[in-house]
């Protein structure tokens, strides 16, 4: 195993395999006027980050939470403008994740309160970069297979994925780029037991847990970081 | 106080402001602002910037504004300290900068109501949250590839303690392109006001010392160009200088060594 961690930003895309693109149907019509150009990103800021074995709340007033299952690409060094025949040089390593949304149809206007509540990205160890061409990833649910996809179906593949980014942004030693999540990934709810696998990249599990009742406040004094 | 960090003599350093526009190191040094490296005054956690705060500046976009805050991320890569250059690319038609009061977080805490967010407040200083219009797609719009471009958002030069700030809600904006006064407001027209944006994330996220708020910015955005030097100032905060670049410019010394 390769002991880099995770330190850095964790970016993620949507609409990059083509079992989402047909399951979120024509996109044409407003409020999208047309089909992504460049690679559609979001951000999974420092607070969303838990290891395998955690318990994830599930956030107020929420029932169900997405589990996307995905792939993050480990960046080795600080990566920018890269081509696609250099790209997986920048690569040290690659990691599972599981991409936790509150359910949300329309991508049209960032999803920050669905995407960014604290525990919702369940990150594995980081393993060696390895042949992803074929790669599966498996979701089960309460030991329950509910989804399996293939690497195979990525739109941009890592290096064109890689390549697109850092055409007009640098990614650090650190960084993580995810190589996609599906259109309304499979549901889990307050109880279930999560576990993602994929042969070669191991396998990253977690639970979710309903709110405890007395609210968690919390406020530590500390200086900021000037 | 006023704080700030800078490159210099090959170290960074933590600094203050002294007088006759002159920066203090942390062992006595003085050196004038203009002999100095600056980099953004904090090392930033999370970034979060509000699109469609000021409700002229939504009508000048032509939006309704909106009912909740419209949030988004920015990654560390598009940080930049005062006096630096910004890239403008060949094919861009429409950059236009956006003066922000940026709100820096000092403590950790989750689930802060309204009357006690200032409590979580370290400071204040000034971003330039430069926008270009051509890359904008209606994916998590506004997309990655308008906001988080490298070096896109100048930041500082001053970190401005929150108590040195009485009234952050009445401060006005302005941004000057070479010298020419393009855009005016004040922080008493956001929509989601300080406290209530604080209360809002908070609600479903851990805020840590080092995340960042850029609140907003009021209607005159203007295009800029190449050679461009752009001022955003924020009263009682800090003026942030920044220039504008091409291609050609920017990546001068790529084919020479």
């Amino acid at each position: 195993m390769i002991k880099q961690n995770v330190s850095g930003t964790v970016y993620g895309v949507i609409l990059n395999d083509s079992a989402s693109l047909q399951k979120i149907g024509a996109l044409d019509a407003p409020p999208y006027k047309g089909a992504p150009k460049a690679p559609a990103m979001y951000i999974k800021p420092a607070n969303t980050r838990v290891g395998s074995g955690a318990t994830v709340t599930l956030p107020r007033g929420a029932s169900t939470l997405e589990v996307g299952a995905t792939l993050g690409l480990v960046i080795g060094r600080a990566a920018a403008r890269l081509t696609v025949a250099n790209a997986l040089d920048a690569v040290c390593g690659v990691v599972l994740a599981a991409d936790l949304s509150l359910p949300h149809a329309s991508y049209y206007r960032p999803a920050i309160r669905e995407k960014c509540f604290d525990a919702s990205l369940p990150i594995g160890t980081v393993q060696p970069l390895l042949d992803l061409s074929a790669l599966v990833l498996s979701t089960e649910i309460d030991s329950r297979l509910v989804d399996q996809r293939s690497l195979a179906d990525l739109i941009r593949g890592p290096a064109q994925l890689l390549a697109d980014v850092t055409e007009f942004m640098t990614l650090a030693q650190g960084d993580v780029l995810l190589v996609g999540v599906r259109y309304q990934a499979p549901l889990a709810g307050v109880g279930s037991r999560v576990r993602i696998s994929a042969v070669g990249v191991g396998t990253l599990e977690f639970s979710i847990a309903a709110e405890k009742i007395a609210a968690k406040k919390v406020a530590t004094e500390s200086g900021v970081q000037a | 106080m006023k704080r700030g960090r800078i490159a210099y003599q090959g170290a960074i350093h933590e600094v203050t402001q002294a007088a006759d526009r002159r920066v203090r190191l942390a062992d006595g040094r003085l050196l004038n602002e203009s002999e100095v490296d600056w980099l953004p005054p904090v090392v930033p956690g999370a970034i979060f910037a509000l699109g469609l705060n000021y409700a002229d500046h939504a009508r000048e976009l032509a939006f309704k504004p909106p009912e909740v805050p419209l949030v988004f991320l920015k990654g560390p890569n598009t940080l930049i300290g005062h006096c630096a250059q910004t890239r403008r690319p060949a094919d861009a038609t429409y950059m236009h900068y956006e003066c922000e009061l940026a709100v820096v977080i000092g403590k950790t805490a989750y689930r802060v109501a309204k009357e006690d967010a200032f409590a979580l407040v370290a400071g204040y200083t000034v971003a330039n949250d430069y926008a270009i219009r051509d890359y904008l797609e209606n994916y998590y719009r506004p997309n990655l590839r308008v906001k988080n471009r490298d070096g896109c958002t100048p930041i500082g030069p001053w970190l401005v303690d929150r108590d040195d700030v009485p009234n952050p809600m009445a401060l006005k904006l302005t941004t000057r392109v070479n010298d020419q006064v393009t855009q005016q407001g004040t922080t008493a027209d956001m929509i989601f006001d300080i406290a209530t944006l604080i209360e809002y994330l908070s609600s479903f996220m851990t805020l840590n010392p080092g995340d960042i708020i850029l609140t907003g910015t009021p209607e005159g955005l203007a295009d800029v160009k190449a050679g461009d030097v752009v001022e955003t100032e924020i009263e009682s905060v800090c003026n942030l200088i920044n220039t504008i670049v091409d291609d050609r410019r920017f990546f001068a010394h790529s084919e020479k060594r």
